[in-house]
């Protein structure tokens, strides 16, 4: 694309062998490199994802329809109070200006003040987001803690010609597993450990047995599904020309499959894997609220409902910046680990 | 036949599946009660009783009642039309909005607009469902009207991908591009070429997605922020049973179960629908897995006495066959092969793509994977017996006495292992070495291989490496034990003329150095030649002849073997000639016939060969041929260049 374009960029090819006329400067060469035409065309798009996103957050507010201060006070509220507050937050300037207002705040950390209780909405976030990032976390550990084994055992019983039953028998039951949706789970679990046996606490995040409820509920389907991918990916990498190789070396069945087989299997499932653990980070909304978690999840639902906007858009804007961080990162460990994926995408 | 009859039966094909058809069930259940409910239980589902509020089960309220005493299971089946008539009208939205971003592109003719619609559906695909409803969530307002619209869009961005991917694939298709040299209008061609093949995927993922946004807008309205009182679809349900869980746990179960059955019903149909329609269009003539092992067939009684194993036999192969189950029964394509190799020496083999030279050597090396049955009378490596349990015995010995060397050396090496812990495994896994000492043999044994450099070369990737040097690497991996036998594989077919040679070198030079044998299948006589003492020429999956390679030019009995020797061009050639060809094509395992496989290319052939097999007897040389007429017309195969033109 354009920003990988150097002046002799047009000229050479990439590659360390075109030592062509005009590229005796080694120097501007590096731009032709794999992993910096990665590295800058990366950069790009998140930058543009972020500019996207901010957009958005600040145009949330001015696509409800109707004023949303009024909104948010009620209808029985003086107006010169809607009117004092809509000056507050500078509602009454022009777009552009306000736009150039919230970009500006934004780069000094400041994401306004909460319309309920008043409170800069930066200290709401900050206090609310490590039980968010703890609970996500926990729960993509854990999903990747069942999906990894479970997924390998049934790559390797389903091998090529091996377990058509079994095959069938995994992939519905992944299927049925993977649609129940987390909050279901959840409730589920609720009723059974919490209600029915009273074995777990079911709300908060106090102590340590806790956190089994939630995160099982968030790690569950996502496991389901990852364990789908690593077993048709690992079926595929069984049938590969090395892992013959592998074993004409006669090494022992499981060292073919866990040493040779499985880590060129997991670079491809880590690919959808990075998807997943997006889609994670908004399960953790749904999780939180059946389980009283004191995180954003449950902060951005009451906020919704009681039109605190300010706060509404902070945890929007931060969500998104979570979801690009994940997807970003799951590329660039996908790059370390298979270098060929960064010239693929060329 | 036709698209609609194939469609039809492919259609036909999910519903007979058990999980096609358990789908279809429930989907039939799920809609009847979408269409049904409120009719019949709306009267009991509105009934207030202020006498039994949370009443718990019973036989006249099964999931018994919520706040107002109103009947649980009653609402929750009244409940159904209006979470499924959501559901449909935000995967309509999502649907609309996907494909008019999806065929953007495609109508702005895929300029710097069309890069930017494409761009901006490829972050927000990147983007979480739920987060992009719960922005529309805000921006709509709370409530039916703003959660439809809110997952209706938050969807939209997977159908436009899905569109555009699939518009981008249509759109280089030749009678799209016919059309437009015709002057036909982009929205045109659209409308009339390019949606209409759109119709099966989308139906496809149309269903999944209603399932999808089934549970999601269950999801929202659990929030609160989808459905709200006094309507009632199984999301609000549950937001209110999950209040009173402790009380009457029932009340939430039952509409969660409610959700959980519907979106299941969706979900595994479009499941099945995509799994049968997509299976239509690969299989064809894929031959299908066999779910278990044939039973092997009983061993044929013969006379073990000619050709005792002598002390210097490395490998011995009496009546080996492979097979495979096809649709029509079992396949044969290796069928009864026996020969011996002895210390030092080395054996071609050769034959067409098809004649089973590759699965021979697969299968004595016990390399065949497990869809494949190998039958033998004998099959033994240094006198232990391959054919029966692999014990870790068996294992060492194999790993040791025997190197493979495969055909393509860009795919044999683990692409995520630098090459010096590929070969050093070898060592830790067979001899006990220790790393350090297995990586020091790796790097010896490659220098054995002429690889230069090679105590740096052992910490680079296979990628690092070329693809003569990887074979060569290869062939150092299997110098890593103290091999008796080498068995290569089409060696040379995959590399450069260049770098064949000095591979056929190198593996001449260590067979004569330690006295190894040899095993060299290849499709080409010449390469046979040059390096092994003794060819087996295979056809069809048996040995059609056993000769020396002196014997080759001169003496092969074979007609086959001769036509394959006139095939290859020499110095004597006349280039201006088209290459000399066998006419006609070899057979496969499915239509081998009763007679002599290659009769219907032999210009000896006579009705005894087409209806009777020629056994493989002993020749006068001290060969094998399996021939009715061998070393016919000999005067015809000595003039090379004449043979193409008897056969024109």
């Amino acid at each position: 694309m354009s920003a990988t374009t150097t002046p002799i960029g047009h000229a050479a090819p990439a590659g360390p062998t075109s030592a062509g006329p005009g590229a005796d400067a080694a120097h501007p060469r590096v731009w032709e490199r794999p992993w910096a035409r990665f590295a800058v065309r990366r950069l790009g798009r998140l930058l543009v994802s972020l500019w996207v996103l901010v957009t958005a957050s600040f145009a949330m507010i001015h696509l409800i329809p109707g004023d949303p201060v009024r909104g948010a006070l009620g209808p029985t509220a003086p107006a010169d109070l809607v009117a004092a507050r809509r000056a507050s937050l500078g509602l009454d300037d022009p777009i552009l200006v306000q736009y150039a207002h919230y970009l500006r705040s934004l780069s000094t950390g400041d994401l306004g003040t909460s319309l309920g209780s008043q409170l800069p909405v930066a200290d709401i976030v900050g206090q609310r987001l490590p039980a968010t990032l703890l609970l996500g976390l926990l729960g993509f550990l854990l999903a990747v803690a069942i999906a990894v084994p479970l997924g390998t055992l049934a790559g390797v019983l389903t091998r090529r010609g091996h377990g058509r039953r079994t095959e069938l028998g995994f992939t519905t039951s992944s299927i049925v597993i993977a649609t129940v949706p987390d909050f279901l789970l959840g409730v589920g679990l609720v009723y059974v450990f919490g209600v029915h046996l009273g074995w777990l606490p079911v709300a908060g995040n106090e102590s340590a047995s806790a956190y089994v409820l939630p995160v099982v509920s968030l790690a569950v389907g996502p496991a389901a599904i990852l364990a789908r991918i690593v077993r048709v990916e690992l079926v595929e990498v069984l049938d590969a020309d090395y892992v013959r190789t592998a074993r004409a070396k006669r090494l022992a069945p499981w060292k073919v499959y866990l040493g040779h087989a499985l880590p060129n299997a997991l670079t491809s499932a880590l690919t959808i894997g990075g998807l997943l653990l997006g889609s994670m980070v908004a399960g953790t909304v749904l999780v939180e609220n059946v389980f009283a978690w004191p995180g954003l999840g449950s902060t951005i639902v009451s906020s919704i409902l009681a039109k605190d906007y300010p706060l509404v858009q902070a945890i929007v804007l931060v969500y998104g910046i979570g979801v690009l961080v994940v997807n970003n990162v799951v590329d660039v460990v996908l790059a370390l680990l298979d270098p060929r994926s960064m010239i693929r995408e060329d | 036949m036709s698209a609609p009859t194939s469609r039809a039966r492919a259609w036909r094909g999910v519903l007979t599946t058990p999980l096609g058809a358990t789908a279809a069930v429930l989907l039939a259940l799920v809609l009847a009660v979408a269409v049904l409910g409120p009719v019949l239980w709306t009267q009991s589902a509105d009934a207030v009783d202020t006498g039994n509020i949370l009443g718990a089960p019973s036989g006249e309220h099964w999931a018994g009642t919520d706040n107002l005493g109103r009947d649980i299971v009653a609402r929750v089946l009244v409940a159904g039309r209006l979470s499924i008539l959501l559901a449909f009208a935000a995967i309509g939205i999502a649907i609309g909005v996907g494909l008019l971003l999806g065929s953007a592109p495609f109508l702005l003719g895929n300029g710097r607009a069309a890069r930017l619609v494409s761009a901006g559906v490829n972050v927000a695909v990147a983007f979480p469902g739920l987060l992009l409803a719960l922005f529309f969530a805000v921006v709509f307002g709370v409530g039916a009207t703003g959660a439809v619209l809110a997952i209706g869009l938050a969807g939209a961005p997977t159908f436009a991908r899905l569109t555009q991917t699939l518009v981008a694939g249509l759109a280089g298709r030749e009678y799209v591009a016919a059309a437009r040299v015709a002057g036909v209008g982009r929205l045109r061609i659209l409308v009339r070429h390019v949606l209409p093949n759109l119709r099966e995927p989308l139906v496809v993922n149309a269903t999944i997605g209603a399932g999808s946004s089934l549970l999601a807008f269950a999801g929202l309205s659990f929030l609160g922020l989808g459905v709200q009182s006094p309507s009632y679809d199984w999301g609000r349900l549950l937001y209110d049973g999950v209040g009173s869980l402790y009380v009457n746990p029932a009340a939430a179960l039952a509409p969660g179960l409610a959700v959980l059955v519907a979106g299941l019903a969706f979900n595994l149909f479009g499941e099945a629908v995509a799994k049968g329609l997509g299976v239509t269009e690969l299989t064809g003539p894929r031959v299908r897995r066999p779910a278990t092992k044939a039973a092997p067939e009983p061993d044929e009684q013969r006379d073990h006495s000619e050709g005792r194993p002598s002390a210097d036999v490395v490998l011995e192969v009496r009546d080996l066959k492979v097979s495979f189950a096809g649709r029509d029964g079992q396949l044969r394509p290796v069928r009864g092969v026996s020969f011996s190799v002895h210390r030092g020496e080395a054996l071609g083999v050769v034959g067409e793509s098809g004649s089973g030279k590759s699965l021979t050597a697969l299968a004595v090396t016990r390399l065949l994977g497990d869809d494949a049955t190998v039958e033998a009378e004998r099959l033994r490596l240094l006198g232990q017996d391959l054919l029966a349990e692999a014990t870790p015995a068996q294992r060492r010995l194999l790993g040791t006495s025997l190197a493979m060397v495969f055909q393509d050396p860009m795919s044999s090496f683990n692409p995520t292992r630098r090459i010096g812990r590929q070969l050093a495994e070898v060592g830790t896994e067979h001899q006990g070495m220790t790393r350090a000492e297995a990586m020091a043999r790796a790097v010896d044994r490659l220098d054995a291989v002429r690889v230069s450099d090679a105590a740096d070369r052992v910490r680079q990737y296979p990628h690092e490496f070329s693809g003569g040097m990887r074979q060569r690497a290869m062939i150092g991996m299997g110098l890593m034990g103290s091999p008796s036998l080498i068995v290569a594989d089409e060696p040379t077919t995959a590399l450069d003329v260049t770098v064949q040679q000095q591979v056929l070198d190198l593996l001449s030079a260590i067979r004569d150095a330690d006295d190894l044998a040899l095993v060299l299948i290849s499709h080409d006589v010449t390469v046979v030649g040059e390096v092994c003492d003794r060819v087996l020429v295979m056809y069809a999956g048996r040995i059609v002849e056993d000769l020396a390679t002196a014997d080759l030019a001169t003496a092969a009995q074979h007609p086959y073997t001769r036509a394959l020797v006139a095939a290859v061009p020499d110095m004597a050639t006349d280039v201006s000639e088209p290459l000399a060809t066998i006419p006609g094509r070899p057979v496969g395992p499915a239509d081998t016939p009763a007679g002599c496989a290659y009769a219907d290319r032999c210009p000896l052939a006579d009705v005894r060969c087409r209806s009777e097999e020629p056994p493989l007897e002993r020749t006068a040389a001290g060969g094998r041929v399996a021939c009715w007429h061998p070393g016919g017309e000999p005067d015809v195969v000595l003039a090379g260049p004449d043979l193409r033109r008897v056969e024109r």
